[in-house]
C-alpha cells in the first residue's frame, strides 16, 4: 500500500463523517453535489437498521425522535460488522446518556429488551434440555451446573415495569396504553420452536439465570436467588425457566 | 430441486417467503445478500434453506470491501465460507467498491479510483476470497455518481484485467451501466460492448429513480420496475453474451410476489425469444 492510497480512504471516511478533507482528490469530491449520495446512503444504512432492530424504542418515541437518535448513535458507533442485522449493541448505553431521554427513563431498559430479542433470534441451535435425566440427577440430590440455552437472553429492570412497556409494544396491538404498576419487572426471551417468546421473569429468577450463567452450581444459584427475592419459590421458578427452554444441558 | 438450467430469478424477500417456496415457475433462482444469514443457526438460516430445497441460490455479498484498503474481514470470510458449504449456492458474487476501513463497517458501495495499485490489491483480494471459498466469484460494476480524476484505467478494461489476474467472473448490472452513464455523461452501448463477454457469469436487473434534491442525477434506488432504457441495454448485451442468468433486483416499494415474478418473466422472454414464441404458439 503507498501513503496516496491510504490518505484516500481515510479522508473519505473523514468526508462522509464531516464533509472535509485535506486531500485535494478527495475535496474535489466533496465539491460535486453528489458526493452526498454516499453520506446519505451510509447513514441510511445504520439508521435503518437500528430502526429494525430496536422497534419497541422506536414505537414509543416515533420516527422523528428516534430517527434522531439513531443518527447520532451511528455517528459515534459506526458498525464493526458488516451484519447489519445485529448492529446497535451499545444502544441502550447511548439512550441512557441522552439529555432527551431523560423524561422516558425506562426507555434503556426497553431498548436492552429490543437487543434480547435480536441475540436470541440470532443465536446458534443448541439441543434441547434432556428433562428427564435433569430431574434424576436433581433426585439423586447432585449439585448440578445448569447450562443456559445459546438462545436464552434475560433482563430485569430494578425500577420499572420494562417488560409490560415492551412487549405491548412489540405486540401488534393498536392501542398501546397501558397504565403498569410502577415496579420493576424482567422478562426472559428465549426461541423454542424456532420463534423467539417472552414471559415476565421476577427479580430473583433473573439472578439465578445470572448465576448459572456464570458456572454456579444450582444450590449457589438458588441461594443467590433468594437473597434477592427472600420468598421465592425455587422448585416453581426452576420448573418454568425449563417449561420455557432456558436452559441446553447440565454437567 | 429443480435441475433445469438457471433463466431468470428474483431478489429473495422475506415477505415472499411463503410464495418463494411455494413457486414452481422453471428455471425459477433466488439471490440473496449473505451478509443477512451469517449467524450460527436459528429461524434465518432455517429459512434459507428451505428456500434452496426448492430453488438454485446464489450469493450476492455486499460488504467485503475488496476494493478496500485491508485484505478480506478473515472471520468474515470464515463465515462466508461456511454458508456457502451450507447452502451450495450457483453464484456468489461482490462488488467493485469499498465499504470497510480501521475496522469500522460502512454500508455503502464506495467509490475508487481505478488506478494499477487498486488493480493489485483487488487482484489479490480476489484471488483470497477464491482461494477460502474454493471458486471462481463474480465481480460487480458499481454505480457512479462522481466524476473522479485518478482513475488510469477505464472501467472495462479494469474489469477485464482483474478477469484475466484472478480467473474471477463478471456481475453485469445493467442498470447500474444506465445509471452511470447518465450521471456520468457516457456511453451505456459502448460501454458494454468493451466487456469480456465470455466471462459474464450473471446479469442484473433493477429500478432506478431520480434523485428528489440533485436534478439530473439517477440513484441506483432499486425501488422501482425496470426502466425502458434498461431493458433495451439489456436485449442490447444479450445479444453479444447470448443466455445469461438474470436476476431482478428490487429492494424498496416492494410489491406483491407475482408482480415480481412477472417482471421476471419479462427477463425471461427476452433471454429466450424463441421458447417464449413457442410457448405462445402452444397456448
Amino acid at each position: 500500500m503507498n501513503a496516496p492510497d491510504h490518505r484516500y480512504y481515510a479522508s473519505f471516511l473523514q468526508a462522509l463523517l464531516n464533509g472535509q478533507s485535506d486531500d485535494p482528490g478527495v475535496a474535489a469530491l466533496i465539491a460535486q453535489p453528489a458526493f452526498a449520495i454516499y453520506r446519505n446512503t451510509v447513514f441510511k444504512g445504520c439508521v435503518d437498521a437500528l430502526l429494525a432492530n430496536y422497534p419497541a424504542v422506536h414505537r414509543l418515541v416515533g420516527s422523528p425522535w428516534m430517527e434522531s437518535a439513531a443518527q447520532a448513535f451511528a455517528r459515534e458507533h459506526l458498525p464493526q460488522e458488516a451484519s447489519l442485522i445485529c448492529y446497535g449493541a451499545g444502544f441502550a448505553d447511548f439512550l441512557a446518556t441522552l439529555e432527551a431521554a431523560r423524561e422516558l427513563p425506562y426507555l434503556p431498559g426497553v431498548a436492552t429488551l429490543d437487543r434480547c430479542w435480536t441475540e436470541a433470534h440470532l443465536a446458534a441451535d443448541d439441543p434441547l434440555l434432556d428433562v428427564s435425566a435433569l430431574h434424576t440427577a436433581l433426585a439423586a440430590g447432585q449439585d448440578i451446573r445448569l447450562v443456559p440455552h445459546a438462545a436464552s437472553r434475560w433482563h430485569h429492570d430494578p425500577q420499572h415495569p420494562v417488560y409490560a412497556i415492551w412487549s405491548i409494544n412489540r405486540s401488534d396491538a393498536d392501542d398501546t396504553e397501558i397504565a403498569p404498576e410502577w415496579q420493576g419487572e424482567g422478562a426472559l426471551l428465549t426461541r423454542p420452536h424456532g420463534q423467539v417468546q417472552w414471559q415476565p421473569l421476577s427479580a430473583g429468577a433473573a439472578r439465578f439465570l445470572d448465576a448459572c450463567r456464570d458456572g454456579c452450581g444450582i444450590a449457589s444459584a438458588a441461594g443467590q436467588a433468594l437473597a434477592r427475592e427472600p420468598g421465592l419459590e425455587i422448585g416453581t421458578m426452576l420448573g418454568q425457566l425449563i417449561q420455557a427452554d432456558a436452559f441446553t444441558s447440565f454437567h | 430441486m429443480t435441475t433445469s438450467p438457471l433463466t431468470a430469478g428474483l431478489g429473495l424477500k422475506p415477505q415472499h417467503f411463503d410464495a418463494a417456496l411455494a413457486c414452481k415457475a422453471a428455471g425459477l433462482w433466488f439471490e440473496v445478500h449473505p451478509e443477512n444469514y451469517l449467524m450460527d443457526g436459528g429461524p434465518r438460516l432455517a429459512w434459507l434453506q428451505a428456500i434452496r430445497e426448492h430453488h438454485p441460490v446464489a450469493l450476492h455479498g455486499v460488504s467485503m470491501s475488496l476494493a478496500g484498503l485491508d485484505a478480506p474481514d478473515p472471520l468474515h470470510l470464515r463465515k462466508l465460507a461456511q454458508l456457502v458449504s451450507r447452502i451450495e449456492p450457483v453464484l456468489v458474487s461482490e462488488h467493485l467498491a469499498w465499504s470497510r476501513i480501521g475496522g469500522h463497517y460502512l454500508p455503502d458501495l464506495l467509490p475508487v479510483p481505478r488506478t494499477n495499485d487498486t488493480l493489485a490489491r483487488l487482484a489479490d483480494n480476489i484471488s483470497r476470497t477464491q482461494d477460502v471459498l474454493q471458486r471462481r466469484i463474480a465481480l460487480e460494476n458499481p454505480s457512479h455518481y462522481l466524476h473522479m480524476e485518478q482513475h488510469s484505467w477505464s472501467e472495462p478494461d479494469f474489469l477485464r484485467e482483474l478477469v484475466r489476474r484472478t480467473g474471477c467472473g463478471l456481475l453485469v448490472d445493467v442498470n447500474n451501466v444506465h445509471v452511470s452513464a447518465c450521471n456520468l455523461g457516457t456511453d451505456a452501448h459502448h460501454y458494454l460492448d468493451q466487456l469480456p463477454f465470455d466471462d459474464i457469469l450473471e446479469i442484473h436487473l433493477a429500478g432506478h429513480s431520480a434523485d428528489a434534491s440533485l436534478p439530473g442525477l439517477l440513484v441506483d434506488s432499486h425501488d422501482a420496475p425496470v426502466a425502458a432504457a434498461v431493458w433495451e441495454l439489456y436485449a442490447h448485451l444479450l445479444a453479444r453474451t447470448g443466455e445469461r442468468p438474470t436476476l431482478i433486483e428490487r429492494d424498496g416499494n416492494v410489491p406483491a410476489f407475482d408482480v415480481l415474478l412477472a417482471e421476471r418473466n419479462m427477463a425471461g422472454t427476452l433471454l429466450h425469444p424463441a421458447a417464449a414464441t413457442h410457448e405462445e404458439q402452444a397456448a
